[in-house]
C-alpha cells in the first residue's frame, strides 16, 4: 500500500475525528471518561446503581396475588406422600423417611434391640447402648417406640480394623422390625478405609438416620442425620472430666498463639493442609509440627522434608502445647474430624477448624462461631493474621464458651449420645422443643427441658440474657406467696376443715397418691410463683427469716436458698464420699426441709432423674433433699446458698422435733452416706460444691440501734 | 438489524462499536488497510449521525437537563441473545461455599466485609427481540440494587469484586422466559460458571408443580430465594430470603402493645386449598369467635382495592388492619411454600402460625423463629387451636415482640432484605467477624437492657494463685507500711503492688521498706491521678486484685482471707467491706449518695475491695463517656465509676462481706471520716447522678445481704472458726 494514501487516509479520518468533536455529540466508548457527557442520557455502565426513577412495574402485581390456581391442583396431602415416595436416600428427610406417627404426643421413647448372643460389640458401642438403656427415654416396648437403636456394633465400619463387623447387611435385613430403616438410628465414627476413606458404611442404611462422626455436608441430610464428635475409646461413659480451664487471665494470651502437632500422611487422602503447614510455623508463637512417622513402612514414601520435620515435631510436647496455647488448629486428618477437636475443646484452647466441608459437631444446634474460629483450608496462610485480629475480649469470650459446650456436650459418651437423642427429640415434638439460646447458653439443653415451658423468662437461668428482672419484689409483710399447698404424706385421713387455720392465701391441699418422698418435688400446676419455699411440717421459721431468704433468691433464682446446710468430703481410707451434719466451717448442700428455690426445680426433679435414683429415695423415705442438692449444684455448677437463721430453729432440725427419733437414728445417717455415693455414681462426679460464706443480712450483729435493723428478729433469741 | 429512533439509538450504535473493536486491535499491523477504511467510515457515520441529532426535535440541547435524578431504565443497552448461546448447567444441588465459592476473590480483609458489583443494566431481547421478561426491571429490584449501591458492601470496580449481582431481575419466574434468561446469565462477563454470583428470586417454580427453587439453570451462583424447601436448599451456601409484601411500602401499621388480641387465630389469605379451608372451616365450628376465617370479597374487582380487603360472610375487613387484632395469624402454605402474608403477619405484630411442610423459613441461618413462631405441620392443622393455647400468655407476648423486630430489622423493605442477605454471606466468609446471636435476635430493647457478662462461666477459681495487693499511695509513708505489713499476713496474698503517685518525690529507699515474704513492686506513675489504681498493669499476674488505700490499717488478715474467699465465688463481682448505697431523692428529683447505717447496699468502697484485673482493663480503655477524665479532673468518685462499670456490664450487685467497721486511723483522713463531710456527700451524690446520665441508666442493684463466715457469731469455739478473727473494732 502506498504511503501516500495512507497518510491521506489518516489526515481525512482526523479531520473527521475533530469535526465530531466540535458538534459535541457522539461519546466514543473510549473517549467518554468524561464523568458530564457519560451522564448524559442517564446511564453511566461501570458507576454505581442509577437507582432508576422510571414508573416500573411491581415483581407481583396486585392482580397474581392470588391467581395461584391452587385449588384445581391434587390434594395437599397426596402431594406429602409423593414427597415420602420421592425423596429417600440421600434426599432423606424428617418429613420423607421418618414416621412421626410412631411417636406418640410427648412421648420419645428409644427401642434398644436385644444383644444377640455371640455377637461381638465394641465398648463404646456397648457404652453407647447402656447408656441409652439408663436414660428415660428407654423402652422395651418396641410398640411404644419412635427410635430404634441397633445392637449391632456399626461404630467401626472401616474394613480393615480388628473391630469391624462382617455381613451387616444381612443382619441389618433380618432383623423384623427394621422396616427399612425407618425411624432407626445408626452411630458411626469411622467409616470408609485406605486410600480414600469414603463416608460408605458398607451396607444399605435405608431410611434410618445416621449420628455420624467426621461427616461431610455433601453427605449430611439436614434436620435429618445428626453430626457427632469423635472421641476415642478412652472417653468416660458418664460424668467425664471437666474442663482444663480454671481462671480467666488477663490479658487472654498464653504463651503460644497457635499450635498444632499431628501426622503427614505420605500415602493416600488426607494431608494437603497438614503437608503446607510448616509455611506458617514460625518455631515461636505459631508451632505447627508434624511428624511422618506412621505405620510401619513410612520410610519408603518419606518425602524432602521428613527429616526436617519429625525433628522439629520431638522438640515440643504436645501436653505442654496444648495448656498453654491461646488457638488450636484443627485440620483434616484422614477424616474430616479429628480427636485434636475434643482435646482442644477441652484444654480451652480455641479451635481453629481448617476442615473445609466438615458438618461441625451437633451443628443443628451449637453456634460454633462463639467457641471456634472456623478456617478455611483454601486460607491457610492468612490463617496466623486472622487469629492475631481476634480481639482479647472475643477470646476470653470464645475460651469459655469452649467449656461451658464441652461439660454441657462432650465431656462423656453419657453426654454425647443425650444430646444426640435429645436433638431427635427436638425434631419429633417440634412444639416443644429448645431454642438456640437454650442450647448455646448455660446451663445447656440436657439441664433445660423444653417441655417445662416455652417461654425462656419462666427458666431462671435467661434473666440476664433477657434484660428482664428476677421475678418481682415481694410486697409488703410475709405475704410473698401466694399459695400454701400442704402435701399429705400421711396414712391418716385429712383434718376436718374447720380444723385448718384460717389464712390469708388459699390453703391447697393434696392428699400424695402414693405417699412418697419423691411427691414432695413432683411439678404442681398449683404451684404458680417462680419461687418455691419448701417446708418440713416441723421446720420453724420467722416470717422475716423468710422475708430475707426470699430477697436472697432473688439475686440467685438459680441456686438453691436455705438455713441447715451440710457438708460432704471425701473419705480417703473407705475411698468413698462422707456425709457430715457437723457444724463445719463450709458446707455443699442446704435441706430442702427449709428452703427456697425455683420451681423449675420441681420439673427437673421429677423429669430428669432415673427412676432408680427416685426409686431409692422413695424407698428409704430419706435422701431426697441430697438429691436435690446434687441436681441444682450439678445444673449451676455452684454451691447452694446459706442465708442466717434463728438459733432456735437450729436447735429443732438437730433432733427436738417429731422427726427426732429420724434423725438421730445412726441407720438414718448411714443411708444419707450410701445415698451420695448411689448419687455421686449416677452423675459420674460429684456435682456438690464447697462455700464458705453465708448470706447476713447487711447489719446483722452490728453494733447499732436494733431499730435500725429491717430483719432486727433474726437477731432476736 | 436496525435500530430504533430516539436518544436509544445512539446507545446502539456505540454499543455496537465498542463489541468490534478490541476484536480488532491486536489484528492492525497485518491489515492496516481495513482498519483505516473501518475508521474512516466508522468516524464518518458518526458524524452524519451526529449531524442528524443537530437537527433532530429531540436534540442534545433537552437531553442535557436530564440530570441525575431522571434515569431511565430504556436507556440500557439492549442486548440480542442469539438462539445458539449457551445455557448454564441446572445448579448443582451439593454446592457448598468450599467448593462453589471462590474465596480467594475476597481475600484477607481488615474489615471483615466483602465486596459486591452489580453489573451495569441491559435489557436482553431474543433474537426476534422479544425482552426476556415480561416486566423487565421490577420496582423492587430496583430498589434492591440501589439499596446495595448505596452501601458498604458495594464497590464499582469489578476486578476487586467478591460477589456479583447480576442485574437481570428473577425475582419472579412468572414474569421470566426462563431459557433465555439463562443465556442472559451465561452472557454476563464475570460469569465463569456462575462462580461467585448471587441471585435475588422470590416466588421460584410455576404451574404446575411449583418447584421450590428458580428454575432458570444458573451453574454455581448463589440463589437468595424465597420459598426454598429443605430439598432444594443448599445449607450453608443459599440464603432463605422473605417473599417481599408490596402492601408494606403502602400501609403503615404502628407498633401495637403486646398482649391478648380481639381474635385468637385469624386466617387471611385468600389463596388456600380448598381441603386447608375446610380444616380451618371446622375448627371455626368448634371454636366461633376465637377465630376469624377471612376470603377474598367477591364483589371486588381485581387490583389494589381487593388485595387491601378481606371478606367475612359479606362483612368487610381492612387488611392488613385486621392482623393486628389477632394473637396468631396462620400462613398455610399456597401452591409455593413462600408466602407474602408471613410478611404483612410480622409487621402486624401477629404471631405467625406456619402451616408448610419442609419450608426453609426466611433467614433461618440466623434468626431464631422459634422465639417469633410457631410452626406446625400440615398435618396437624387440625389441633391447630389446642396447641396455640398451650402457649403460656407471657410467650405470646414475647413473640409478638419478636414478630414485630424481624420485620422492622428484616422485611420491611427490599434494603431490609437485601442487606440481611449480603450479612449473612459476609458472615459466612468472616465467620470470625460473624454477628452474634443476640446481635440478629434481640430487640432493641432487650439488646439495651440484656446483659451478657465477660465472664460468663461458672467457675471458682483455685484457692492457689491468691490475689496482687494494689496500694495506692502519696507520700504516707508511714500509714502504708503498717498496711503493707498488715496485708502480708494474709496467707493468699501473691504480691504487693505498690503504686506510687507521687512526682515530687521518690519512694524510700528498697532497705526501708517492711520486710514481707511476698514479692512487693513499686509503680512509679506520670500523673498524679485516681485512674492509676485502676491500671491493668503487666505486674498483676493473678486473676484476683485487692485494691486497697494505704490509711486501711483496721483489716485483720482474716478478713482480708475471708473476703477473698468471697470473691472466689463470685469472681464477677466487686466485692469489698464498707457499702455504700443510691438513693432516689423525691424532693430533688435526682439520685443521693447514701453512707448511712442502712439495711441496703448498692456499691462497695474500692478503698478495699477485691475484683477481677479485668475490671482493670475495663476502667481503663473501656468507660463509656468522660467518667475516666471526669473522676481524674475531681480526684474523686473513681469507686463510684466502677461500681457502676461492673454493675453494668455484669447486671450484678456488689457483695459486701464482714460487718462494718470503723474505717478510720488516728492520723489520717479516712474514707469515713471524708464522708461526713457535707461537701464530700454533696460531690459523691453528683458523681452519682453524672454517671448515670453517661450510661443512660441506673445500672446499680440494690440487695439486702452480706457475706460473713458460715459460723460468723454462732455459739462455736472460736478455736475451731476458720476466721475467728472478723468484726473486731
Amino acid at each position: 500500500m502506498q504511503a501516500k494514501k495512507r497518510y491521506l487516509f489518516l489526515l481525512s479520518a482526523g479531520a473527521c475525528l475533530v469535526l465530531l468533536f466540535y458538534f459535541g455529540g457522539v461519546q466514543l466508548p473510549a473517549s467518554g471518561r468524561n464523568r458530564h457527557d457519560r451522564s448524559h442520557n442517564g446511564y453511566r455502565p461501570d458507576q454505581p446503581w442509577p437507582h432508576f426513577s422510571d414508573p416500573l412495574q411491581q415483581f407481583l402485581p396486585w392482580d397474581q396475588l392470588d391467581t395461584e390456581e391452587y385449588n384445581i391442583h391434587i390434594s395437599p396431602r397426596q402431594k406429602r406422600d409423593v414427597n415420602t415416595s420421592v425423596y429417600k436416600g440421600k434426599r432423606c428427610r424428617m418429613d420423607s423417611c421418618f414416621d412421626f406417627s410412631a411417636c406418640k404426643k410427648n412421648d420419645f421413647k428409644v427401642y434398644v434391640y436385644p444383644q444377640q448372643k455371640g455377637e461381638k460389640i465394641s465398648e463404646s458401642y456397648q457404652n453407647i447402648l447402656s447408656t441409652i438403656e439408663g436414660s428415660r427415654f428407654y423402652t422395651t416396648d418396641p410398640g411404644q417406640a419412635c427410635l430404634f437403636i441397633l445392637s449391632l456394633d456399626t461404630l467401626d465400619r472401616d474394613s480393615l480394623s480388628p473391630q469391624y463387623v462382617h455381613n451387616l447387611k444381612t443382619k441389618v435385613q433380618n432383623l423384623h422390625l427394621w422396616n427399612n430403616g425407618r425411624n432407626h438410628l445408626i452411630f458411626n465414627l469411622y467409616s470408609g478405609t485406605w486410600p480414600d476413606y469414603t463416608e460408605d458404611l458398607g451396607f444399605d442404611i435405608g431410611q434410618a438416620m445416621l449420628a455420624k462422626a467426621s461427616i461431610s455436608t455433601e453427605n449430611f441430610r439436614p434436620n435429618f442425620d445428626v453430626s457427632i464428635p469423635l472421641f476415642s475409646k478412652e472417653h468416660p461413659r458418664t460424668g467425664g472430666d471437666r474442663g482444663y480451664l480454671k481462671y480467666n487471665s488477663i490479658p487472654p494470651f498464653r504463651k503460644y498463639m497457635l499450635v498444632f502437632k499431628g501426622k503427614r500422611y505420605l500415602t493416600g487422602i488426607g494431608s494437603d493442609t497438614r503437608n503446607a503447614l510448616y509455611h506458617v510455623h514460625n518455631q515461636e508463637d505459631v508451632v505447627l509440627l508434624t511428624t511422618c512417622k506412621h505405620g510401619k513402612d513410612w520410610q519408603k514414601h518419606k518425602d524432602a522434608r521428613c527429616d526436617k520435620d519429625n525433628a522439629e515435631y520431638d522438640k515440643y510436647d504436645y501436653r505442654e502445647m496444648l495448656h498453654n496455647s491461646t488457638f488450636c488448629l484443627v485440620p483434616r486428618g484422614r477424616r474430616l474430624g479429628s480427636f485434636r477437636f475434643l482435646e482442644a475443646l477441652q484444654a480451652a484452647c480455641v479451635p481453629v477448624m481448617l476442615s473445609n466441608g466438615w458438618e461441625l459437631p451437633f451443628s443443628e444446634i451449637i453456634n460454633w462461631n462463639t467457641a471456634a474460629v472456623i478456617g478455611d483450608e483454601r486460607l491457610l496462610l492468612q490463617i496466623p493474621s486472622t487469629v492475631r485480629s481476634i480481639h482479647q475480649d472475643k477470646i476470653l469470650a470464645l475460651r469459655q464458651q469452649t467449656q461451658f459446650l464441652w461439660e454441657a456436650y462432650f465431656s462423656s459418651m453419657e453426654k454425647i449420645v443425650l444430646t444426640t437423642l435429645e436433638i431427635i427429640q427436638d425434631r419429633v415434638l417440634q412444639q416443644e422443643s429448645r431454642s438456640t439460646l437454650m442450647w448455646n447458653s448455660h446451663p445447656g439443653g440436657l439441664f433445660a427441658l423444653p417441655q417445662y415451658s416455652a417461654h425462656l423468662g419462666d427458666f431462671p437461668f435467661y434473666y440476664a440474657t433477657l434484660g428482664e428482672a428476677p421475678p418481682p419484689p415481694p410486697p409488703p409483710q410475709s405475704t410473698t406467696q401466694s399459695n400454701i399447698i400442704v402435701l399429705w404424706n400421711c396414712d391418716k385421713p385429712l383434718p376436718a376443715k374447720h380444723r385448718w387455720p384460717a389464712t390469708s392465701v388459699p390453703v391447697i391441699v393434696i392428699e400424695g397418691e402414693n405417699k412418697v418422698m419423691s411427691s414432695r418435688f413432683l411439678p404442681y400446676e398449683t404451684i404458680v410463683t417462680d419461687a418455691v419455699l419448701s417446708l418440713d411440717e416441723d421446720t420453724v421459721l420467722s416470717t422475716t427469716e423468710v422475708d430475707f431468704a426470699f430477697t436472697v433468691w432473688q439475686s440467685f433464682p438459680e441456686r438453691l436458698v436455705g438455713y441447715p446446710a451440710r457438708s460432704h468430703f471425701w473419705d480417703s481410707n473407705k475411698e468413698r464420699w462422707g456425709y457430715t451434719s457437723k457444724w463445719t466451717n463450709d458446707y455443699s448442700m442446704v435441706l430442702t426441709g427449709a428452703a427456697i428455690y425455683h420451681r423449675y426445680y420441681h420439673f427437673l426433679y421429677t423429669n430428669f432423674l432415673p427412676a432408680s435414683l427416685k426409686g431409692m429415695v422413695d424407698q428409704l423415705a430419706n435422701c431426697e433433699d441430697i438429691l436435690m442438692n446434687f441436681l441444682v449444684s450439678a445444673v449451676t455448677k455452684l454451691p447452694p446458698i446459706k442465708v442466717t437463721q434463728k438459733k432456735q430453729y437450729k436447735e429443732t432440725m438437730m433432733g427436738q422435733s417429731s422427726r427426732a427419733s429420724r434423725w438421730a437414728d445412726p441407720d438414718h445417717f448411714a443411708q444419707r452416706q450410701t445415698c451420695m455415693n448411689k448419687f455421686a455414681s449416677w452423675f459420674g462426679g460429684m456435682p456438690l460444691v464447697h462455700s464458705q460464706m453465708r448470706l447476713d443480712p447487711v447489719l446483722f450483729k452490728d453494733q447499732v440501734s436494733i431499730l435500725r435493723k429491717k430483719y432486727r428478729d433474726i437477731e432476736r433469741l | 438489524q436496525q435500530c430504533v429512533n430516539g436518544p436509544g439509538a445512539i446507545m446502539c450504535a456505540s454499543g455496537k462499536y465498542s463489541s468490534r473493536g478490541p476484536a480488532l486491535i491486536p489484528r492492525m499491523k497485518t491489515k492496516h488497510r481495513i482498519y483505516y477504511i473501518t475508521l474512516f467510515s466508522v468516524v464518518l457515520l458518526g458524524l452524519i449521525a451526529t449531524g442528524m441529532f443537530q437537527f433532530w426535535p429531540h436534540s442534545i440541547e433537552s437531553t442535557a437537563d436530564w440530570g441525575l435524578d431522571r434515569r431511565s431504565v430504556h436507556d440500557a443497552p439492549l442486548i440480542r441473545l442469539p438462539v445458539a448461546n449457551p445455557i448454564p448447567e441446572r445448579g448443582d444441588l451439593s454446592c457448598r461455599m468450599h467448593t462453589c465459592f471462590d474465596v480467594y476473590r475476597c481475600g484477607y480483609n481488615p474489615k471483615n466485609r466483602i465486596k459486591v458489583y452489580i453489573y451495569p443494566l441491559q435489557r436482553f431481547v431474543d433474537e426476534v427481540g422479544v425482552p426476556i421478561s415480561s416486566t423487565g426491571l421490577s420496582r423492587e429490584y430496583n430498589d434492591l440494587l440501589s439499596a446495595i449501591s448505596d452501601s458498604e458492601f458495594y464497590t464499582d470496580d469489578v476486578t476487586r469484586a467478591c460477589l456479583f449481582v447480576p442485574s437481570i431481575d428473577v425475582l419472579n419466574q412468572n414474569s421470566l422466559r426462563i431459557r433465555e434468561t439463562a443465556q442472559a446469565l451465561a452472557m454476563l462477563p464475570r460469569w465463569d460458571k456462575g462462580m461467585n454470583h448471587l441471585l435475588f428470586n422470590m416466588l421460584p417454580g410455576g404451574p404446575p408443580d411449583y418447584n421450590t427453587a428458580l428454575d432458570v439453570p444458573r451453574d454455581r451462583a448463589l440463589l437468595a430465594g424465597g420459598g426454598f424447601s429443605t430439598w432444594t436448599y443448599r445449607q450453608g451456601y443459599d440464603v432463605s430470603i422473605p417473599v417481599y409484601s408490596p402492601l408494606s411500602a403502602d400501609v403503615e401499621l404502628p407498633e401495637r402493645q403486646p398482649g391478648p388480641r380481639r381474635y385468637f387465630i385469624l386466617s387471611s389469605q385468600t389463596a388456600i386449598h380448598r381441603e386447608y379451608r375446610a380444616e380451618l372451616e371446622r375448627l371455626k365450628e368448634e371454636n366461633g369467635e376465637a377465630l376469624l376465617l377471612l376470603d377474598k370479597c367477591s364483589n371486588l374487582s381485581q387490583g389494589v382495592a381487593s388485595a387491601r380487603k378481606r371478606c367475612y360472610k359479606g362483612q368487610v375487613f381492612d387488611y392488613p388492619q385486621i392482623l393486628q387484632e389477632s394473637s396468631f395469624c396462620v400462613v398455610l402454605r399456597g401452591a409455593r411454600l413462600g408466602q407474602a402474608t408471613l410478611s404483612d403477619v410480622l409487621q402486624a405484630g401477629c404471631v405467625p402460625v406456619i402451616l408448610a411442610d419442609s419450608y426453609i423459613l426466611p433467614f433461618s441461618e440466623v434468626l431464631d423463629w422459634k422465639r417469633a413462631s410457631v410452626v406446625i405441620p400440615e398435618e396437624k392443622l387440625p389441633e391447630m387451636y389446642t396447641i396455640l393455647k398451650s402457649i403460656p400468655h407471657r410467650q405470646v407476648e414475647e413473640m409478638q415482640r419478636q414478630a414485630r423486630w424481624f420485620w422492622d430489622a428484616y422485611f420491611s423493605s427490599m434494603k431490609a432484605i437485601g442487606m440481611t442477605t449480603l450479612q449473612i454471606i459476609n458472615d459466612r466468609i468472616y465467620p470470625y467477624a460473624a454477628r452474634t446471636y443476640e446481635q440478629w435476635n434481640n430487640p432493641p430493647l432487650v439488646k439495651w437492657s440484656s446483659v451478657n457478662s465477660p465472664l460468663f462461666l461458672p467457675l471458682i477459681p483455685p484457692r492457689s494463685p491468691g490475689f496482687t495487693a494494689v496500694v495506692l499511695t502519696y507520700d504516707r509513708i508511714e500509714s502504708l507500711f503498717r498496711v503493707i505489713t498488715e496485708i502480708s499476713k494474709v496467707p493468699s496474698l501473691a504480691k504487693l503492688l505498690v503504686v506510687w503517685n507521687n512526682q515530687n518525690k521518690s519512694p524510700p529507699e528498697d532497705s526501708l521498706w517492711p520486710k514481707i515474704a511476698a514479692p512487693l513492686k513499686v509503680v512509679r506513675t506520670k500523673e498524679n491521678k485516681l485512674s492509676n489504681r485502676f491500671f491493668p498493669y503487666d505486674e498483676i499476674e493473678t486473676e484476683a486484685v485487692l485494691a486497697i488505700d494505704d490509711d486501711i490499717i483496721m483489716l485483720t488478715s482474716d478478713e482480708l482471707q475471708f473476703g477473698y474467699e468471697v470473691w472466689r465465688e463470685f469472681p464477677d463481682r466487686l466485692v469489698g467491706y464498707p457499702g455504700r448505697l443510691h438513693l432516689w431523692d423525691h424532693e430533688m428529683g435526682k439520685w443521693k449518695y447514701e453512707s448511712e447505717w442502712t439495711n441496703e447496699v448498692s456499691m462497695v468502697l474500692t478503698g478495699a475491695a477485691f475484683y477481677h484485673k479485668y475490671f482493670n482493663y475495663l476502667y481503663t480503655y473501656k468507660m463509656p463517656g468522660d467518667i475516666k477524665n471526669w473522676v481524674d479532673a475531681h480526684m474523686n468518685c473513681e469507686d463510684i465509676a466502677m461500681n457502676f462499670l461492673v454493675a453494668n456490664i455484669t447486671g450484678k450487685a456488689p457483695i459486701k462481706v464482714t460487718p462494718r467497721k470503723k474505717f478510720k486511723c488516728p492520723e489520717c483522713t479516712a474514707i469515713d471520716g471524708l464522708s461526713l463531710d457535707q461537701t464530700h456527700m454533696v460531690e459523691r451524690s453528683e458523681c452519682i447522678n453524672k454517671f448515670a446520665s453517661v450510661f443512660g441508666t441506673m445500672p446499680l442493684k440494690v440487695v439486702e445481704h452480706r457475706a460473713d463466715p458460715v459460723l460468723y457469731k454462732d455459739d462455736f469455739p472460736e478455736k475451731l472458726k476458720s476466721f475467728p478473727n472478723i468484726g473486731s473494732l
